[in-house]
């Protein structure tokens, strides 16, 4: 009896809750990473991925835009519903997340499953922050004067995201869950050479209940697409992240262009002008939350 | 309307004892700038010269960031926060003590009434400084992250506006965390900034945890461009803060941005109309509209526009605008020729435009930066004097019909620092403090400001937080690593 020829996956960008090729037309060969023998040999071929351009970029600018007030506007508590139900049908996937974690990040079966539970665990712990964060961070200010005087967290609007390169799975979620949770929508570009769970990923964003536009990701070449972005007059925060590792890209180059219309850089981790990948392994803390967090503060009388 | 007279008032000036000329503060003593270049200050009521000034170098601005650093690494980052607290506390005392020569020199220096140095400024200076004190020895108690630690050395780059305010909102909540700082005043108003170098010597303060250095644009790029500072703190234009944004651009230096704003002042046709006068006066007027979140934009909804403009001119018809001292005054002195020249230039760009120019009519002291309260009418968003922040005594009034588009003409600008809402319903309040994109929002009042509550702007306003918790944060760094 043959083998059965399975059904592969075509992988395609994720831009307004739909999944379109390249405007472009591109892709570009996806390989597995080397690993134990094979580290010689030819590069095991994964997919074509969608090499997404300028074009991609600034569609999903505007997708994320226009997704970027009701989801500011959902309830706390909806927000969290439907961020924990994500990761509900990421459980439902772990199999094919397992799977691309373990070719594009050359792990073995077992390393590449507890993988995908820590990303899970992590969505999980970022979806129940939605409606605990704002009481952390803001509160009354006990001002000298007659006034009741409130300072709360408002999400910044369109955040760019510059996914790891190295942490395809794990560190993606640590960076895109932070950014949504609070109401912002995202533009993510995915990792280059390991875009494929970014897409996974993307397909349990589109059968959960998030709504189209408010995580948007682009595979293709960062050094190609991430100046567009960080140059973006209507994207109000990029997160350098996954400028560590990058191919041709200089995180100094892009912080300069986002200065255009001021937009809230993170700048990778590292000393100096080099960048480095963060741990993700590491318990996070509110840091990425609050770096894409406007503090507002409204007076008002008291009076009789 | 009939206006009592009222007899001149005039603050003595005996109170203060400007030198002739005054060096650079640095590693706790006056010591002249390298290149050997000053400039002057001038009242700008009068036009006379009051002191001159050193111009900082690059040398100078060296010197100064070193003699930080040493005080950083020797001193305070060293102490404890209760003793950095009681060092803050002796400051805070001192400025109380000498409160009446810092007003009457900020508005020597600066134009500002002094009923407002006197009753603002210098009052709110002492608090900035008081409150912070008490935060020196509580950092790990404010939720800033794990193991709060201080930055290092601040490189701070302050506006003219509120010279000693600002100063304090620099300078304090940095100190409280155990940075030492390099601070520039505005060339055109030195003055209060020299004082303070006084108060930090009367209260012992370690050498070189606060050093000033004075002069302009070149000296304040100086500062920014330094390697050995590790974080910036600005306020002023967005053109310049987009400038620091750049220069910073990947290093690991961190800033903080507190820009320019063309804040909209709503007012709906429930609103306490009286109230709502005050307020537009206080938003628009107050500092001679020299105040980033001036309520420079006035969005009246239309049924009630006609009342407001005659309610508004009579009020602006009895503002008294003339001698800064004089304890009547409501409205002081432009704060330089520089100055006075944008905003006539913005003014004559508002009658080009075709928006109906309408002002005070009163008389204006001959010598000296002065210009009437101002208010244009049939004013359409793409006006420039809609979009562009003036900063001065100008305001321009737009009309609207519904709340949705109160709050879309409100945020069509690039700018986010602040707003003003006037209605007398408290559902419609809380919803359109939800909708406005605005750092600051004032409900039935404006320009309020107070060292517990945090002040920033959104978009091209700037980032950061000054004030409360939230503005410790710039000024410390938490969790692993260096």
């Amino acid at each position: 009896m043959s083998a059965r020829v399975d059904v592969r996956k075509t992988y395609k960008l994720y831009i307004g809750g739909r999944f379109p090729r390249s405007e472009s037309g591109r892709s570009y060969e996806v390989h597995a990473a080397p690993t134990g023998r094979g580290r010689h040999a030819t590069p095991r071929f994964l997919a074509n991925a969608a090499q997404g351009s300028r074009k991609d970029a600034r569609d999903a600018v505007v997708a994320a835009r226009k997704a970027q007030p009701g989801w500011a506007g959902a309830t706390a508590y909806n927000r969290g519903q439907v961020l924990y139900r994500v990761a509900e049908v990421m459980e439902g996937r772990r199999a094919q997340l397992a799977s691309d974690v373990r070719d594009g990040e050359g792990l073995t079966a077992a390393r590449a499953d507890a993988v995908v539970s820590a990303a899970i665990d992590r969505w999980v712990w970022y979806a129940g922050w939605s409606d605990k964060y704002a009481q952390v961070l803001g509160g009354l200010n006990p001002v000298a004067g007659p006034f009741f005087d409130i300072s709360a967290p408002e999400p910044t609007g369109v955040v760019a995201v510059l996914a790891p390169q190295g942490s395809s799975l794990l560190g993606l979620v640590s960076v895109v869950a932070p950014v949504i949770v609070s109401g912002n929508t995202c533009v993510v570009l995915a990792s280059e050479d390991r875009p494929l769970p970014a897409i996974d990923l993307a397909e349990c964003l589109a059968t959960s209940d998030v709504p189209g536009g408010v995580v948007n990701i682009v595979t293709g070449r960062t050094a190609e697409v991430a100046p567009w972005l960080a140059s973006h007059r209507d994207v109000n925060a990029i997160d350098l992240t996954g400028a560590a590792d990058a191919v041709d890209v200089d995180w100094g180059a892009l912080e300069e262009s986002a200065a255009e219309n001021l937009k809230r850089v993170l700048r990778p981790g590292g000393t100096g002008a080099e960048a480095v990948e963060p741990d993700f392994e590491a318990t996070p803390d509110l840091s990425r939350l609050s770096a894409f967090l406007e503090t507002k503060t409204v007076w008002h009388p008291k009076g009789r | 309307m009939p206006t009592f007279e009222y007899a001149p008032a005039p603050e003595s000036r005996a109170v203060v004892d400007i030198r002739n000329s005054y060096g650079l503060f640095v590693g706790g003593e006056f010591v002249d700038a390298e290149g050997g270049t000053a400039f002057k200050t001038v009242n700008p009521a009068t036009e006379e010269v009051l002191a001159e000034v050193a111009e900082a170098g690059e040398a100078d601005v060296d010197a100064a960031v070193r003699a930080a650093r040493n005080a950083y690494t020797r001193v305070w980052s060293r102490m404890s926060g209760a003793d950095r607290g009681k060092y803050l506390y002796r400051i805070a005392r001192i400025i109380q003590e000498r409160a009446r020569e810092f007003a009457v020199l900020e508005t020597l220096d600066n134009g500002k009434p002094i009923r407002e140095s006197r009753d603002v400024d210098v009052p709110l200076v002492a608090a900035h400084f008081f409150y912070h004190a008490g935060w020196a020895d509580k950092l790990e108690y404010a939720s800033l992250g794990a193991d709060p630690r201080p930055v290092g050395v601040v490189g701070q780059v302050i506006p003219w506006n509120f010279p000693l305010l600002m100063l304090a909102w620099k300078v304090a909540p940095a100190l409280a965390c155990g940075n030492t700082v390099v601070l520039k005043p505005a060339e055109t108003t030195p003055l209060t900034a020299l004082l303070f170098a006084e108060v930090c010597q009367q209260a012992d303060l370690p050498p070189g945890v606060v050093n000033i250095v004075t002069g302009a644009g070149a000296t304040g790029q100086a500062i920014v461009d330094h390697p050995g500072i590790d974080k910036l703190a600005f306020t002023g234009s967005t053109a310049v803060g987009k400038m620091i944004a750049r220069s910073i651009a990947g290093t690991r230096k961190k800033a903080t941005l507190e820009l320019g704003g063309k804040a909209a002042n709503i007012v709906f046709d429930d609103a306490a109309i009286d109230q709502a006068v005050e307020g537009i006066v206080d938003g628009i007027f107050f500092n001679q509209g020299h105040v980033c979140c001036a309520g420079s934009r006035i969005l009246v909804q239309e049924s009630i526009a006609e009342e407001l403009d005659h309610r508004l001119k009579r009020r602006l018809g009895t503002l008294r605008v003339g001698d800064p001292l004089d304890k009547n005054t409501d409205v002081g002195a432009i704060n330089s020729r520089t100055q006075l020249e944008r905003i006539e230039e913005m003014v004559k760009v508002g009658e080009a435009e075709g928006a109906e120019r309408w002002d005070s009519g009163c008389d204006l002291p001959v010598d000296g930066f002065w210009f009437r309260p101002t208010v244009f009418s049939n004013v359409s968003q793409s006006h420039r004097i809609a979009q562009e922040e003036i900063f001065g005594p100008v305001v321009s009034v737009l009309t609207f019909r519904t709340p949705g588009e109160a709050v879309a003409k409100a945020n069509n600008t690039p700018y986010g620092l602040s707003a003003g809402i006037w209605t007398e319903k408290g559902s419609r309040i809380l919803w359109m403090a939800d909708q406005l994109r605005a750092g600051v929002v004032w409900a039935n009042t404006f320009n309020k400001f107070d060292p517990t509550s945090p002040f920033g702007g959104y978009k091209e306003s700037g980032y950061g937080r000054e004030g409360g918790r939230h503005g410790l944060e710039a000024y410390v760094k938490t969790g692993a690593g260096e």
